[in-house]
């Protein structure tokens, strides 16, 4: 183990400090070291109760271990505002007692992002969560292992496997429930081709929400019920329910979405009525949604949810006219593992414990063969993934509401390689963030564009058509109702400025657009560039190319010009924190 | 209850500004009957232009025994999935408005007596827009209404 005991008892007492209860674990814990060959201590979580849930969600297809910065913009407007997930940095350390410069700190927010990277590394990586797993259910026997999915996509390899490599990652870690988003953009045939072949027997494939456009007829079973420890427990299925809007339409043409809660408590009721004593429901909704779901969905004992990639310390507990429900939400990129053990006594779950466990790729070996598969899958790509097409000296991160700088590299390669004046870039919240002073590889920019739909466009937009595209998309964002909001950020937008007001209405969030000092006229019309269109399939180049060759042609990015919108109405919204 | 929507579902209103008659639920086959095409009705550019042409009235009551079933973000404008229930005795008519549309009256339907008052059809809208259903029951006009999410769609996840 690569941490000597002196390191550990360290280790312990920033945990304690920072609020992780970690010590109030088990006896005697500080004195014992690490294991010889498994994880170390700070993995030591005493178990509770009889049934426990491991859940992670929106890994996209991060088989090795990665940096991956938590934004420092995420605004929560009207109900939302100021309300969990949308608390960034200080405000988040202050608000769940973690110690700032500690690893969580590091875990959990952007701050002093490079440097307390160098200090604490990578986090994720399939090889070390397994290793987790495998050591938290050998804590506790029978515990179930949910992947919330966005599992089989973000990744050079999992784009040229056609998430083969991903699929298999999944029977070696041993998961026995998934639901579905970016899975569907391989397209229906190679979806309904993995859950007959490689899932059979193995792993459920579950979702409530999703019914055939003719007869409205469910596409795979809404739920599953598994005994755990003589527990009926049952787990029901919500795939991302915008997945036909903000994902091409054409590679899944028969089948409907949307949030169906309506039918998510008929699935209850049948569920509750089958003898489930336990009943979770694993989400792809996001969690501004599932907070509003779990008001008016009775009879659910937890939602764990994904999508929005929000890494959230501790559940939020919803009360409703049946009962009370946990909300969680558990993070992206492999990056953390939730654990939540429920006490279930009499029928009924009388008490819980849950911890969001960061995954610190240098606490945990990795595990040997989730290893030998990574590498084996890598191997025949090699040349091409560690190509290094530049290097830089400032940080690249992407997740946060407006441009991150690796998306304003892709906005500026955009403009520089097609002769565009405006750029736009879809607002993903996956794609890994590199440090100041590496180099930029092919496998780094695959991260941030391996998609199936990734051609790249020129059109003629008049100014009124992109302020149109633009108030669109904030509205996607920043409605105030979470049942019309899509997740995913603002989309990202070169040349361009423009001011955004999140708290007002469609049509009246974006101003002040200018080009170049002028301001935008809304007849005239701008040459724009973009990629991942959704409406049809594309002849073209992909992204990939445009911004390797940008890269190859740079290389060094020294600096990079974030161009944020200005920000109104968002003064105090402690989602807030300008860097 | 999948067989039995699978019988009283109306295909005939697919399209946009199809007028049916339903007549029979349940073991009686369906039978589609055009009636006479109410062209201004159809043609008019307001909700209340639009009732006022084909109900006679557009006095609405709001009323929480029509229930509205309709997706909160559309998947596709061009096909938007609704339906229409009432718990309400001697339904004569339902009808359905996009209000934002150009033409906001999508579709009406007239039923017979004893039929259950269940409809559901696709509907054309061109932008995001309150979706109303009107049951018309007894010489009144109950009505609920949705926002319906027309967007461009892309840039999620």
């Amino acid at each position: 183990m690569h941490i000597s005991r002196r390191e550990f008892l360290q280790l312990l007492a920033i945990a304690a400090a920072s609020g992780f209860d970690l010590a109030a674990a088990e006896p005697g814990l500080a004195a014992t070291g690490t294991h010889p060959k498994g994880p170390s201590r700070y993995y030591e979580l005493p178990p509770f109760g009889n049934v426990s849930i491991l859940h992670f969600t929106d890994a996209h297809a991060q088989l090795n271990p990665v940096y991956f910065r938590e934004p420092n913009i995420n605004l929560g407007v009207a109900s939302m505002r100021g309300r969990v997930p949308h608390i960034v940095g200080k405000h988040l350390l202050q608000r769940y007692g973690i110690r700032p410069g500690s690893r969580e700190a590091y875990a959990f927010t952007y701050l002093d992002f490079a440097e307390a990277a160098r200090r604490f590394g990578k986090v994720g990586g399939f090889a070390h969560l397994a290793t987790l797993i495998k050591w938290i259910r050998a804590q506790r026997p029978g515990a179930l292992l949910l992947d919330g999915g966005d599992t089989w996509q973000g990744s050079a390899t999992a784009l040229w496997t056609q998430g083969q490599d991903m699929v298999d990652a999944q029977l070696l870690l041993g998961v026995d429930v998934m639901t579905p988003h970016w899975e569907m953009t391989y397209g229906a045939k190679r979806v309904k081709e993995i859950i007959d072949k490689d899932f059979k027997g193995k792993i459920d494939f579950v979702a409530q929400n999703v019914l055939d456009n003719e007869w409205e007829e469910p596409v795979f079973p809404a739920y599953v019920i598994r005994e755990l420890n003589g527990v009926p427990t049952a787990v029901i299925g919500q795939a991302f329910p915008y997945t036909p809007i903000a994902n091409p339409r054409y590679m899944i043409p028969d089948w409907s979405f949307g949030i169906r809660d309506d039918r998510m408590q008929q699935m209850v009721d049948e569920v509750r009525g089958k003898g489930a004593q336990v009943v979770v429901v694993l989400s792809h909704n996001g969690m501004d949604v599932d907070l509003k779901m779990a008001t008016r969905v009775q009879g659910i004992d937890a939602i764990m949810g994904g999508h929005t990639h929000d890494a959230v310390p501790k559940p939020i507990l919803v009360s409703n006219g049946g009962g009370k429900t946990l909300v969680t939400n558990a993070g992206s990129n492999g990056k953390f593992l939730g654990v939540l053990d429920l006490d279930v006594r009499g029928g009924k779950v009388r008490g819980h414990r849950y911890r969001l466990l960061p995954v610190f790729s240098n606490l945990l070996p990795p595990d040997p063969q989730m290893q030998a598969h990574i590498e084996q899958v890598r191997k025949p790509f090699a040349h091409k993934l560690d190509e290094t097409l530049a290097t830089t000296d400032t940080l690249l991160y992407r997740r946060g509401n407006f441009n991150g700088t690796f998306d304003q590299l892709i906005c500026d390669a955009l403009m520089d390689v097609m002769g565009a004046q405006i750029s736009l870039s879809p607002g993903f919240r996956w794609g890994v963030s590199v440090l100041p002073g590496s180099p930029i590889t092919f496998d780094d920019v695959m991260t941030q564009t391996a998609i199936t739909y990734p051609t790249v466009t020129l059109n003629n937009y008049t100014g009124a058509q992109i302020k149109n595209i633009l108030e669109d998309v904030a509205d996607n964002l920043f409605n105030k109702d979470p049942y019309y909001q899509q997740g995913g950020d603002m989309v990202r937008v070169g040349g361009l400025r423009y001011s955004i007001d999140p708290s007002a209405d469609i049509g009246h969030r974006i101003s002040d657009m200018e080009l170049d000092g002028e301001p935008l006229a809304p007849n005239k019309a701008y040459a724009v560039a973009g990629w991942a269109s959704v409406s049809r399939p594309l002849e073209g180049r992909p992204v990939w190319d445009v911004v390797a060759e940008y890269l190859r042609s740079r290389k060094v990015i020294d600096h990079i010009d974030l161009n944020v919108p200005r920000l109104k109405n968002v003064k105090d919204n402690p989602g807030y924190e300008p860097v | 209850m999948t067989n039995m929507k699978r019988r009283t579902f109306l295909k005939g209103s697919l399209a946009v500004g199809a007028l049916g008659v339903a007549i029979g639920t349940g073991l009686v086959t369906p039978r589609v009957v055009l009636a006479a095409w109410p062209k201004d009705a159809f043609k008019a550019t307001t909700v209340n232009d639009a009732l006022k042409s084909l109900l006679g009235s557009s006095a609405l009551m709001g009323s929480s025994k029509v229930k509205l079933k309709a997706p909160d973000i559309a998947e596709n404008g061009a096909v938007v999935p609704v339906s229409v229930t009432a718990s309400i005795d001697g339904v004569d008519s339902i009808t359905i408005l996009a209000e934002k549309n150009l033409n906001p009256l999508a579709a009406s339907f007239k039923l017979g007596p004893g039929t259950e008052p269940y409809i559901s059809t696709r509907i054309k809208m061109g932008k995001t827009s309150s979706v109303i259903a009107v049951v018309k029951a007894g010489g009144k006009l109950y009505s609920t209404g949705k926002q319906v999410k027309v967007t461009i769609g892309g840039c999620g996840g």
